[in-house]
């Protein structure tokens, strides 16, 4: 297939668009499972978290978890959703993972609806709803060929995963190109982690993307979709999603009709493959659980919820943003927002450090130190000032950084000194910068006829002459300055 | 009763445990004394699936040295009591009288056995049903029928047709029974005993297996109202792990009944429905007129009121309790518990395990109900039962702004001739007419023994109330019950 | 809730209330086999059944709300605190086939029919 032309952003691919809606869904970080009191834990050894209700033992019955409402409630708000009265329904189906043969979730009357998540560019995605529903277990395929479903022996199955809390978000068929979809997972990973709701850790599987896949002429109305499973990380949705939508641009350009299915992402050889049609569409037989009620949060819980909310990644890097000067979707505001550290940075300027300095430190030196970095606010501001004010060079800070997070801190002044980044004089820099001139009669004439080239050679020798300890700014100040 | 009490061998459940508690009974005795009954007639009745000899012994024995040190062992002292083979004892076979649970023991107790346990009653077996409740005349069950000890030749009604012959042949004074659209009190008509559908949450399902979850309700057998009462309080009150239990604003809704049984019914409103389905034999609508002239006679007010939709409380039932027990029973799959046929894949497996394990009934309803759900006829079917089941439920509302309890037959026979509606289907769901509205309303209602009909066989007539009032309930009930202690001929011990 | 689907397309050429085809479906859907005379006395039975039914065909439910519960009570929610599991051994000896801390089946195919 040839490449797809991406002009602004858009995406196009002999004259076709794309159209994607995404389902997500995030493990809840409860201590307990959504309808029973067994724990809601990762790693543990097989079918040790178990009780009468995971299980689906005969007499075993659902009770509702409130933390796993909280959660959804919390995570829909943040979500600019509405909270609403819903109720849960049985989806009936035979696997060997759903132990009693139905899942409950809730279908018609959801938890959340009608929200958007906005991307760091600004463009907005509409949240169709998110809902509340119970994750299954875990099957291990055993002999054939090597852990396939298709050709094994026999199949082992694991109910700790059965019962666990999940919300499905399910969005708006409004993103038009992998790079948005890609932004959307990341902004939503972004958005469960800031409010608690989920460690969203795509490898673990506590946070699983299903894209929903159609191309159009523009204009058109939407294509066939398809369904494509198993997309197991950010960079895998942008993939998959551009595959897929090749894929049907090319059957449809080879007068094929689309089929609509579910397919499954593979990782290795970078396609997605017929999992199974959904022309034969199942029959869930979905009706209302009757062992459990109405779930109808009041106006009182909701706003407590809402008022206990944290500053939003959004609004976060729009702060970190204006205190820094830099765009608000540049790499350094989402990178150091999404560690969680731009309230440090925050922190740095509000002790009179200098925001924009910081910002690049942190990005650069603080990616192990978590959204609480070991190294003292003040201490990284003294830094910045230092820079600021000319006293050190941007390499000699970078140096005397290393030093302060090698420590966990340290006076910044002093680290310098002891290193010899004494600020030079004004007086011996433009002794430097003359013996430049002097030994280079070639370049200099170069330069004052105004090829910037030259002035490189020139900063160059300075440079050397300084040991590195000369401030290029001030170097190209001082040569600017003799030029007739 | 209270000139009984202290006979050599008590027989009902508040005679026991008087005599118990005060240190006059044995408890070990009792339950030899009953064991020996089951040894002695159950073999003919085959009210039990598993009778737990040891277990009761050894209870008994726990019970009896608590009271010789002193200790309050609870209001149930000593009383043997039979369950139903659908709720969970941790360790005991508890089988739904099906194949494919066949040798399952349940890791847990269901709350009410933890209950029982706590007031100082003693499991003695599990009862027959039909297989999975489902059906009225325990005739459906993998270890073959129940037989009424009135008439052996005949059923003792169903689905919980063990617990009630258990309670009428004496093998125990008290017995549980689940009631979906009448299983308790059907058989307890069909048997001469006192019957019990609580209103639904009174009592916790927690630990019952699942037939149809809006409409199961346990609730207890007994040979007097005063036993059922006393059980029932005990059984009754909020529990946390079944989210449809009630949860009163005061107290932990146990129910108060016992004290209320000698107030009478004089002021009480008792309503005859008019439009009552038609279809109770001669011999049973007779004692229905002399259970209304009785409470008429002991000072109540007989008032005709209307519940139009009563008669389409059949359809509405046979409509939604297929459709939950549909997938109530997608369960047993062959996978973590009870029976698997093996094959080559799992869905094989499926379908192997499920079609040797579940009996006809079973089976016919599961089809029934998936069909009711399936893509194309929820409407029609389970989406319409349900409005129907509204309609059932307003129309009792409005009945009672105008009385304070319902009276009605409870079957529409004696108990009939084994075999003779298993060809069909249709004629044994029929039996269900009079009992499955309040199901469908979520209301107590309960059967007491009021004399005899056709072949000498009991007829029970049905007191119906309004949720939660089954303290009034019971105060009509111990009127009846009164009232038939001088009828014709009262009920001897079958 | 849901309305268009499979079983809406198999109508009941024969007169009956349900055809064999919709009852072979509905087997199949719960995971029973039925063999040829127990499909057509299934069949019969649901039919003869369904007939019965048609009672309600006549009532006017327009605008009843359909009752789902018997009580209409609302958020009853447990607190998120652990309580004790039950034993794995316990209940892998009870289930019919494990292996190495799990449950064993046969393989997982044709299940997606």
């Amino acid at each position: 297939m040839s490449e797809t032309s991406t002009t602004g952003g858009a995406w196009s691919f002999h004259g076709y668009e794309l159209v994607v809606g995404l389902e997500v869904h995030v493990e809840l970080a409860t201590r307990t499972k959504l309808f029973s009191a067994s724990p809601n834990r990762f790693g543990d050894e097989p079918n040790t978290n178990i009780d009468p209700v995971t299980l689906g033992l005969p007499g075993a019955l659902p009770v509702l978890n409130r933390q796993a409402v909280e959660l959804a409630m919390r995570l829909g708000l943040a979500l600019n959703c509405t909270v609403q009265r819903s109720t849960f329904a049985r989806k009936n189906y035979f696997y060997p993972d759903m132990p009693k043969a139905y899942q409950i979730s809730q279908y018609d009357e959801p938890i959340c609806i009608d929200g958007w998540l906005d991307l760091p560019d600004g463009f907005r995605v509409g949240i169709e709803r998110a809902h509340l529903e119970e994750d299954t277990g875990k099957s291990t395929h055993k002999g054939g060929a090597g852990g396939r479903i298709h050709g094994s022996d026999y199949s082992l199955i694991d109910f700790n995963r059965a019962g666990v809390p999940l919300v499905e978000i399910v969005s708006r068929p409004d993103i038009r190109t992998p790079e948005q979809a890609k932004a959307y997972v990341s902004e939503l990973r972004a958005i469960l982690v800031a409010v608690g709701a989920s460690d969203a850790k795509m490898e673990e599987g506590s946070m699983r993307v299903d894209a929903n896949v159609s191309v159009r002429l523009p204009g058109a109305e939407l294509g066939t979709r398809c369904e494509i499973k198993n997309v197991n990380s950010v960079r895998s949705v942008g993939r998959a999603i551009e595959y897929e939508a090749q894929r049907q641009v090319g059957m449809l350009e080879a007068g094929e009709k689309i089929r609509q299915e579910t397919r499954h992402w593979d990782e290795n050889d970078g396609r997605t493959h017929t999992l199974r049609s959904k022309e034969d569409a199942d029959d869930y037989r979905y009706f209302q659980e009757p062992d459990l009620v109405v779930v109808d949060p009041d106006v009182e819980w909701i706003e407590r919820v809402r008022s206990a909310l944290p500053v939003l990644p959004a609004a976060r890097r729009t702060r970190l943003a204006a205190a820094t000067g830099q765009p608000v979707d540049g790499e350094a505001v989402l990178v150091v927002t999404e560690r969680g550290q731009d309230s440090y940075v925050l922190e740095v300027a509000a002790v009179g450090g200098d925001a924009g300095r910081a910002l690049v430190h942190v990005k650069e030196a603080f990616a192990d130190q978590g959204d609480r970095p070991r190294v003292p606010a003040s201490d990284l501001a003294a830094l910045t000032r230092l820079e600021i004010d000319g006293a050190l060079t941007a390499t000699q800070a970078k140096q005397v950084l290393a030093e302060i997070v090698g420590n966990g801190g340290g006076d910044a002044r002093a680290i310098a000194a002891a290193k010899g980044f004494e600020a030079m004089d004004t007086s011996e820099l433009e002794a430097m910068v003359d013996a430049a001139i002097a030994a280079a009669p070639e370049a200099w004439a170069k330069f004052c006829a105004g090829e910037g080239k030259a002035m490189g050679a020139l900063v160059g020798a300075v440079m050397k002459a300084s040991k590195g300890q000369a401030d290029g700014k001030a170097v190209t100040a001082l040569l600017n300055a003799r030029r007739p | 009763m209270a000139d009984s009490m202290e006979s050599p061998t008590p027989t009902t459940a508040t005679d026991i445990a008087w005599n118990v508690r005060n240190n006059l009974v044995k408890a070990t005795d009792v339950i030899d004394r009953h064991l020996a009954a089951i040894h002695d007639r159950d073999g003919e009745i085959n009210a039990f699936n598993t009778v737990t000899a040891d277990v009761a012994r050894a209870r008994a024995a726990e019970i009896d040295e608590g009271v010789a040190v002193g200790r309050d062992m609870g209001p149930l002292a000593g009383v043997p009591i039979a369950l139903k083979d659908n709720m969970c004892t941790r360790g005991i076979p508890t089988t739904c009288s099906s194949k494919i649970l066949d040798g399952w023991k349940p890791p847990y107790d269901a709350t009410i056995v933890t209950r029982l346990h706590e007031a100082g009653a003693i499991l003695i077996g599990k009862t027959n049903l039909d297989e999975f409740a489902m059906g009225s005349s325990t005739e459906n069950s993998a270890f073959g029928p129940t037989r009424n000890p009135r008439d052996t030749s005949r059923v003792p009604g169903g689905s919980s047709g063990g617990s009630a012959a258990a309670v009428a042949a004496g093998f125990a004074p008290l017995a549980l029974g689940s009631d979906t659209g009448g299983s308790i009190r059907q058989p307890a008509a069909l048997c001469g005993v006192v019957g019990v559908k609580p209103t639904y949450g009174a009592v916790s399902r927690y630990g019952l297996v699942a037939f149809a979850s809006s409409l199961d309700q346990i609730g207890p057998f007994a040979t007097t109202v005063a036993d059922a009462a006393l059980v029932l309080e005990v059984i009754s009150g909020y529990d946390p792990m079944d989210s449809t239990s009630i949860k009163p604003a005061v107290g932990d809704g146990t129910l108060d009944l016992t004290r209320q049984l000698e107030w009478g019914v004089a002021g009480l409103r008792v309503g005859r429905i008019a439009d009552l389905p038609t279809g109770a034999s001669p011999d049973v609508a007779e004692r229905l007129e002399q259970a209304f002239d009785a409470l008429r006679a002991a000072g109540a007010e007989i008032v005709d009121v209307q519940v139009p939709a009563y008669g389409y409380g059949l359809t509405a039932y046979y409509l939604i309790a297929p459709a939950e027990a549909s997938s109530n029973l997608a369960r047993y799959d062959g996978v973590r518990f009870g029976m698997r046929v093996d094959a080559a894949d799992t869905n094989a497996m499926y379908m192997a395990t499920r079609t040797a394990g579940f009996g006809d009934e079973v089976k016919r309803r599961i089809m029934l109900g998936t069909y009711a759900l399936s893509a194309g006829y929820y409407d029609a079917y389970y989406g319409r039962a349900l409005k129907v089941r509204r309609l059932i439920a307003d129309d009792f509302a409005a009945a009672y702004e105008h009385v304070d309890v319902l009276l009605t037959p409870t079957s529409p026979t004696v108990a009939f001739p084994i075999g003779d509606k298993t060809a069909d289907p249709m004629s044994m769901y029929l039996c269900d007419t009079y009992t499955i509205p309040s199901n469908l309303s979520g209301e107590p209602a309960m059967s007491v023994p009021f004399g005899t009909g056709e072949a000498g066989l009991p007829v029970g007539v049905q007191v119906l109330a309004p949720a939660l009032k089954e303290d009034v309930m019971f105060r009509v009930a111990a009127e009846l019950e009164r009232a038939a202690a001088s009828l014709v001929q009262g009920l001897e011990p079958a | 809730m849901r309305s268009a689907g499979s079983l809406a397309g198999v109508s009941d050429p024969s007169g009956t209330r349900i055809s064999t085809e919709a009852v072979a479906k509905v087997a199949k859907l719960a995971r029973l086999s039925l063999d040829a005379d127990e499909l057509r006395r299934a069949t019969d039975q649901l039919s003869d059944v369904l007939d019965h039914f048609a009672d309600i065909d006549a009532l006017d439910l327009d605008g009843v709300e359909p009752m789902t519960h018997p009580t209409p009570i609302s958020n009853v929610m447990r607190e998120d605190v652990e309580l004790e599991c039950l034993d794995r051994d316990e209940v892998l000896a009870a289930a019919p086939a494990a292996e190495s801390g799990r449950f064993l089946v046969p393989p997982i195919i044709g299940l997606d029919d």
